[in-house]
């Protein structure tokens, strides 16, 4: 990136990152909860980017990922006493990783519209074992938990209150952001885009393009997992809603509404996306998808490369 | 154990009941996946708004005979009106997105589906709505009164499967519609209004998932999430039929239909629906193109 | 349209067209015409725009520059099944019959049009059957089925159930045997006698020369050359040039 651009590019993430700090001491309780949120999602539909937006997979499994994170976290915390925030990210990396695994096999073998189908199928399945596994999922009505305290053992432990949880969310998605950033920086990230542009003609130039696959639905995997995590902590439940198809739907939907392969994106999209919700529900009441729905058509035949598809080269370089 | 022991424990009566129900099932969901398979094939559209096809073929069917009580006339009007609205949706939606990624037509049949589904919600409400039986009737089979109504139904869709498949080796427009799928370019070239073909293709699809709302909607209610669970087996149905394979897809229906309703005689019908998953798993890794499709050379 | 109202304006005249596949210009700038009745060929090497022209008059790709008019009346823009229907037939590389279609079938794409008779029908398929008798007697076998001579003509009887004004025939010979290739000759001149002009690409230059009024030379994407080909032969120092022959 040239020097301008990068100045640019660094003032107006800092200022975002400030008012994402300050967020949860202007803000009513209500659009506290929904910043924090927009996060959790946007860090989700990041996950969903590397696939659909820089290997150009098109994944309709993010919700197993997400899910099985969140049902992860939630084993952590109800069977390990005294319940540890560390132990619940590892549970819920090591069920997203599992899950990952399975797709990224399968990844290899199909392509387009077979890899979108069979990953969507997936999440039905894991929807499926979720649901009716009742002893040990809790079934339709999932788990319910307490929220571990920000701890580093041996050096302090307190709860996690409002304004806390926000941060640390917040500062694991920007984590999240900056090392995802890295990674589609980097040579390993131009193939990945190579692979979007021509399969044929990378593999043909030598690269071993299932090996790029499979870390990449890994990567995807393990950071939509991680969301599941968060979303386990601030809503202290887990449930087979989550795991339901109609989550990846949604994660698409704030690809596209946001831009793919832009990696910020995704995060614009969701806000814009709970937002446009909040906004209909007002009038529509349950019935928001319906406005909502029309408008997301209308973006995919006219608007296709997102809110900040403009942008997608500057973001990138 | 003897032969004859074995032979006793096994549920014959139930197996032969289960086997009836997996046919009828079956015919379902071949007459669903038909109309998938048919508008894949024809423009590489994958449509997740077919199973909100086949739900608003089942509600209008419950309008129609609230107002008329007449099964036959709904059938025709769900029909009739599904089919317009698909070639509607087809016109608006996916003709701008003709020759883009193919991601975007998922897309845009996706957000067709959110749409659909929620409009259902709110005309109709979550709560079931029954459609009368035309008739009713049973007769005994073994231990079971049978209704008649189920072998209609597995008749009429294999009617409707059979008329679809003469009008499409016999007709003008089954001709069109058979050399626009298997080479779009050269059709044109031949002056078939390609565009329209579409179109028709389409709105027939669309018409055949009507179809089988209403003729399904006396078993099971009509809901505005009853299409969810038909088009992830109507997709799995495609995919281990071969896609694009009409064949193949009336094939794996019945096929995926007989084993599921042979499973829910040991298992609940919801752990039973795992086992389309298990064959999708199973044709994906051994035989992607197909299980009913002959392996390419 | 009326494609007979002017009768002075050529019946089909492509002018300074530009052509893109992608982000690769093929076609830049290229003239031609075809009188009606005419025999003309169109020569040059693989890869010079021989085959994009055609599919440009044809409507199956779009120009980014310049016209197409037939019979004086602009077509760039018209979809290829609007112009089918004008009477542009269309023979490509490769053929391209319904391979899953039978012999009849295949024929009947081009039959069943608007306003054609019933009787009307049934003389296009006797006059076909009578120019190619093999395909008579394969009417029922799917097209996948037949040998490549076999598709070829096929492919040419098909264009001809149009009932075109004119043909355009992308390598007809291209991997045919010498009997065949003189067969192909024969249709040319049958397709003349009928009056239907015929825009010949090709890579058989006797053939070519022999069977064509006017010759177009084209090299990356513009034509070179052009003469009647009374006055080329197949030795003569423009070919060498052009073709490398």
């Amino acid at each position: 990136m040239s020097k301008r651009s990068a100045t640019v590019y660094w003032t107006g993430f800092s200022i975002i990152l400030a008012l994402l700090i300050v967020a949860p001491l202007v803000l009513p309780e209500f659009w506290r909860r929904f910043v924090t949120e927009i996060l959790i999602w946007g860090l989700l539909a990041m996950s969903s980017d590397i696939l659909i937006g820089y290997t150009g997979m098109v994944s309709f499994g993010h919700s197993a990922f997400f899910g099985l994170g969140m049902y992860g976290a939630a084993a952590a915390l109800l069977m390990v006493r005294p319940p540890n925030l560390w132990l619940a990210i590892v549970y819920g990396l090591i069920g997203s990783a599992a899950v990952g695994l399975f797709v990224a096999y399968f990844s290899t073998r199909l392509r387009d519209i077979y890899f979108a189908i069979t990953t969507l199928i997936f999440s039905q399945i894991f929807y499926v074992i979720i649901f009716t596994w009742t002893e040990v999922t809790g079934g339709e009505n999932g788990l319910s938990f307490r929220r571990p305290p920000l701890a580093v053992p041996g050096l302090f432990s307190v709860p996690f209150s409002p304004e806390t949880l926000h941060w640390f969310v917040l500062a694991v998605v920007t984590a999240s952001y900056l090392i995802l950033r890295r990674i589609t920086q980097s040579p390993f990230g131009m193939v990945l885009q190579s692979i979007r542009e021509n399969e044929a003609r990378t593999r043909a130039i030598g690269y071993a393009v299932e090996r790029y696959k499979i870390v990449a639905v890994m990567l995807s995997a393990l950071f939509a997992g991680l969301a599941g995590v968060l979303y386990a902590l601030q809503n202290r439940f887990a449930a087979p809603d989550f795991v339901y198809f109609l989550v990846s739907g949604e994660t698409v939907i704030f690809n596209v509404m946001g831009g793919i392969g832009t990696l910020v994106g995704p995060i614009v999209g969701a806000g814009f996306f709970l937002l446009l919700r909040e906004a209909f529900s007002r009038f529509f009441t349950e019935y928001y998808l319906i406005p909502v729905g029309v408008i997301f058509i209308a973006m995919v035949i006219f608007l296709p490369q997102g809110l900040l598809g403009f942008m997608r080269r500057w973001l990138n370089q | 154990m003897g032969i004859e022991q074995i032979l006793a424990a096994i549920p014959w009566e139930t197996i032969i009941i289960q086997t009836v129900n997996g046919i009828v099932t079956g015919m379902i969901l071949a007459l669903i996946a038909s109309g998938l398979t048919l508008i894949f094939g024809i423009m590489d559209v994958v449509n997740f708004a077919h199973g909100e096809l086949f739900m608003l073929g089942a509600y209008i069917g419950v309008v129609v005979m609230a107002t008329s009580g007449n099964f036959w006339l709904a059938l025709i009007i769900a029909t009739l009106v599904v089919a317009l609205l698909g070639a509607a949706l087809q016109i608006t939606t996916l003709r701008p997105l003709l020759g883009r990624d193919p991601l975007t037509t998922i897309l845009a049949t996706f957000g067709i589906s959110l749409v659909l589904q929620n409009y259902a919600l709110w005309q109709f409400g979550p709560v079931a709505r029954k459609i009368q039986e035309p008739f009713t009737g049973y007769f005994t089979l073994f231990y079971l009164e049978y209704p008649w109504y189920r072998l209609l139904i597995a008749a009429l869709s294999a009617a409707i499967i059979g008329a679809f498949w003469l009008f499409l080796k016999y007709g003008k427009y089954g001709i069109w519609i058979r050399a626009t799928t298997q080479d779009r370019v050269m059709a044109q070239a031949m002056g078939i209004p390609v565009p329209w073909v579409h179109t028709g293709a389409f709105a027939i699809g669309a018409g055949m998932a009507a179809a089988s709302g209403v003729l399904f909607g006396p078993l099971v209610a009509a809901m505005p999430a009853m299409g969810v669970d038909w088009i992830l087996k109507a997709f799995i149905v495609v995919v281990v039929g071969g896609m694009g394979s009409l064949g193949g897809s009336i094939a794996a229906s019945i096929f995926i239909s007989l084993l599921e309703a042979y499973a829910s005689i040991w298992v609940s019908p919801a752990q039973a629906g795992i086992v389309s998953f298990v064959v999708l798993i199973l044709t994906l890794l051994f035989r992607p193109t197909g299980l009913f499709v002959p392996t390419p050379k | 349209m009326n494609p007979d109202a002017t009768p002075m304006q050529p019946l089909i005249a492509v002018e300074d067209v530009h052509t893109y596949y992608g982000k690769s210009h093929i076609l830049h700038g290229v003239s031609l015409h075809v009188e009606r009745g005419e025999v003309v060929g169109l020569l040059g090497r693989n890869g010079v725009g021989k085959s994009t022209t055609l599919k440009t008059i044809m409507g199956l790709v779009r120009p980014s520059r310049g016209k197409v008019l037939f019979a004086g009346n602009p077509i760039s823009g018209l979809p290829a099944h609007k112009l089918a229907r004008l009477g542009i037939g269309y023979v490509p590389e490769d053929r391209r019959i319904f391979r899953l279609l039978t012999v009849m079938e295949n024929l009947r794409t081009g039959l069943d049009r608007h306003g054609v008779t019933e009787a009307r029908k049934q003389e296009l398929l006797d006059k076909a059957f009578a120019y190619f008798p093999v395909l008579a007697e394969r009417r029922n076998q799917a097209g996948g089925t037949l040998s490549g001579g076999e598709q070829q003509m096929l492919a040419i009887a098909r264009a001809m159930m149009l009932e075109p004004k004119i043909i355009l025939l992308d390598e007809p010979t291209e991997g045919l045997m010498p009997r065949m290739v003189s067969q192909i000759r024969q249709i040319i001149d049958v397709l003349q006698r009928e009056g239907v002009a015929i825009l010949l690409v090709e890579q058989n230059v006797p053939l070519t020369l022999e069977a064509s009024e006017r010759i177009y030379i084209m090299e990356k994407g513009v034509v070179r050359h052009h003469a009647a080909s009374s006055d080329l032969q197949v030795n003569d120092a423009v070919i060498h040039q052009y073709l490398g022959v």
